[in-house]
């Protein structure tokens, strides 16, 4: 029993020490022989790369809306063709807003959001296109957006719909340089405001900034700006809560709220975090599949090379089979030292594939984010090993079986 | 003295298509322990099949083959390769190499397929080499030894695993008239130190090395004739170079 992993494990080591020296000898063969195997594994480790690194920059853009927090809209975030069932759809009123709140048990923060656009002033500075939230104090749990400096909008602010404040760090780059904004007023829609709290620096959503806001009362907001938008309801759930039980509880809520009969559709939409990832995944899992086709393909088309080159090996070593028989070598030992070596070949092209796709992925690094885990560099090393394997049986087997006395008369 | 080889009614015929072709047709050969022996015959005359049968590369149809008391005609492939490697040392005429491999790992690759570590290995190719004289070329590759010190190499590893027989075919076939004598010279010490050896060649000159001629003629033993040992070239100088190994041999 030990004698026999002494003989496989013989056959291991002058299977390495075979196909180094065979490598090595004829350079130019083996790098055009592992030429296949390169151009395939680049091509599947870029895509992975290119597309892990997607997820990945999705997964931290979208992680500000929370895992736990749902979002109730008139609109759904990814909707299919029938769009017009939405443009129907009655707006989201503070009434509901207070029905939810008052109503939900699983929610740990619930805050009502309207929106808007303005340019606003202060003293001789003046910033166009500036998001303008109408909010209150649950916001900042919700979202987990708490003020650098100063404070968040309060209840109070919001009971006496004070004309207070909250700016982002854009507006204060833009507006007030090196000024400190805490206690300033700035113009907003002809009225003023003051400034009581700066929010830390969020960055941006798919190249589109999120310091570029002002967050007022949503009372006030209701006052200046007019109560005809459609609310968008924000709900953060406890830590444990279980994301389906609370949409389950929200829907009822809402429901009720609107007087819908079991029958009805939904009139709103819960939206979630989880539906744009769902949907994300959706759209690149077709380019997830066709860098594998695409991979595969060239895989495939490397091994044929590997099987090709690998003939010709066994072939021209012949009398070397012959020899080997003759000192001793059993079949297995033959077998087992040609098909190290096509797997050797193999792995060879696998690494520096892996290398060149480590090049290439910071080549990138400027226009796509590339990140190449150590796990998909394993993966493709691994798989060129199983194409050594698959190719070069063949060959191998044919050195195997060779008849030594016919073998040792090759010149 | 016991007998290594014991071949009985030995024939073994090739089928070629329809064709049979009888190579040998029953040879009764019997070779003891310490015997230097040259198999000669013109082609054709079987001479090639009864040496791959000896050296177990081929079995025979018919007929009994024992080496070293062991029945060697019906074993398995495994069984007749680890019988190669551990109980025959062949010597080829085309000394059969790795080129790309130095003395060292050539010497040393029936050692890897017997399963020996690391340690024992280099001891035994060590010693071997030396016996061929080759201690100090260890790291050479092939291409930079001559043709007379790739053969010695060629007969190291055939030594190396400490066979019962040394069975070589033309080993002098490609070598100039000098080394062919440096050659077996070397044989002719390795035989005086014990080794039986199996000598193939179709040169008389080569032949009278032996102890013991067994010539072949369409399949069947023609004669058997032991002889004294003559060498070609000058006496004196085998002469001295005789004492030489004698005062070196165990």
């Amino acid at each position: 029993m030990f004698r026999r992993f002494r003989h496989f494990f013989a056959s291991l080591v002058e299977g390495f020490s075979m196909a180094n020296r065979a490598l090595l000898a004829n350079k130019t063969r083996t790098i055009l022989t592992t030429l296949g195997i390169i151009i395939g594994v680049v091509t599947v480790t870029m895509m992975m790369m290119i597309i892990q690194g997607l997820n990945n920059s999705f997964q931290q853009q979208i992680s500000f809306l929370g895992s736990n927090t749902v979002y109730i809209e008139r609109w759904p975030w990814v909707w299919d063709d029938e769009w017009w069932k939405y443009i129907n759809r009655p707006k989201l009123t503070m009434d509901d807003f207070e029905k939810v709140k008052s109503r939900c048990k699983l929610a740990e923060a619930v805050a009502p959001q309207l929106y808007t656009r303005r340019t606003i002033a202060y003293r001789d500075e003046a910033m166009s296109g500036v998001a303008i939230m109408g909010t209150t104090f649950d916001y900042s749990l919700v979202g987990s957006t708490f003020p650098e400096f100063g404070r968040f909008i309060t209840d109070a602010d919001n009971r006496s719909s004070r004309k207070t404040c909250v700016i982002g760090t854009d507006v204060v780059e833009e507006v007030f340089r090196s000024r400190n904004p805490l206690g300033q007023d700035i113009r907003i829609g002809g009225h003023s405001y003051r400034v009581v709290g700066i929010l830390e620096e969020q960055g941006s959503m798919f190249g589109q900034s999120r310091d570029n806001i002002i967050i007022i009362p949503i009372q006030t907001f209701i006052n200046s700006f007019g109560r005809y938008r459609s609310v968008d309801i924000a709900v953060r759930g406890y830590e444990d809560t279980d994301m389906d039980e609370l949409i389950d509880e929200l829907t009822g809520i809402m429901r009720s709220a609107r007087g819908l009969k079991p029958l009805d559709e939904n009139n709103f939409a819960i939206n979630r975090q989880e539906a744009l990832e769902d949907f994300y995944k959706t759209m690149t899992a077709g380019v997830y599949g066709a860098g594998l086709i695409i991979g595969g393909i060239s895989l495939l088309v490397g091994g044929i090379g590997i099987m090709n080159i690998m003939l010709v090996s066994v072939t021209e070593r012949t009398w070397e089979v012959g020899m080997r028989k003759a000192v001793g070598a059993r079949t297995s030992h033959i077998l087992w030292q040609f098909l190290i070596e096509a797997m050797m070949i193999c792995m060879l092209g696998g690494a520096i594939g892996i290398g060149f796709a480590f090049l290439g992925g910071m080549a990138l690094q400027n226009s796509l984010p590339a990140v190449l885990p150590v796990w998909l560099a394993i993966a493709a090393v691994g798989f060129s090993a199983l194409v050594g394997l698959v190719f070069g049986i063949f060959p191998a087997a044919k050195a195997a079986k060779m008849d030594p006395i016919a073998a040792l008369r090759q010149q | 003295m016991s007998a290594i080889i014991e071949l009985e009614k030995i024939s073994k015929t090739y089928e070629i298509g329809q064709i049979k072709v009888p190579a040998l047709k029953s040879v009764d050969l019997t070779i003891e322990e310490g015997e230097y022996i040259a198999i000669m015959g013109p082609s054709g005359s079987g001479k090639s099949t009864l040496m791959n049968i000896i050296g177990c590369l081929d079995t025979p149809t018919d007929g009994i083959y024992s080496l070293t008391s062991e029945r060697v005609d019906k074993m398995t492939d495994n069984e007749l390769a680890d019988i190669r490697n551990r109980r025959i040392g062949f010597v080829f005429q085309t000394f059969n190499l790795l080129p790309r491999a130095d003395a060292f790992h050539n010497v040393e690759l029936p050692l890897i397929y017997a399963g020996f570590p690391k340690a024992k290995r280099r001891e035994l190719v060590a010693e071997a080499l030396d016996r061929v004289g080759l201690a100090d070329r260890m790291t050479h590759k092939p291409n930079e030894l001559s043709g007379g010190q790739r053969q010695r190499v060629a007969v190291a590893r055939a030594l190396v695993n400490k066979p019962s027989l040394l069975l070589a075919d033309e080993p002098t076939g490609n070598l100039d008239s000098r080394t062919s004598y440096e050659i077996m010279d070397l044989f002719g010490q390795l035989h005086r130190q014990g080794n039986t050896i199996v000598l193939v060649t179709h040169e008389e000159d080569i032949s009278k090395y032996a102890h013991r001629v067994v010539r072949l003629l369409d399949g069947e033993i023609n004669s058997d004739i032991r002889q004294t040992p003559s060498y070609k070239g000058d006496g004196v100088r085998q002469a001295a170079m005789d004492s030489k190994y004698d005062s070196a041999s165990a």
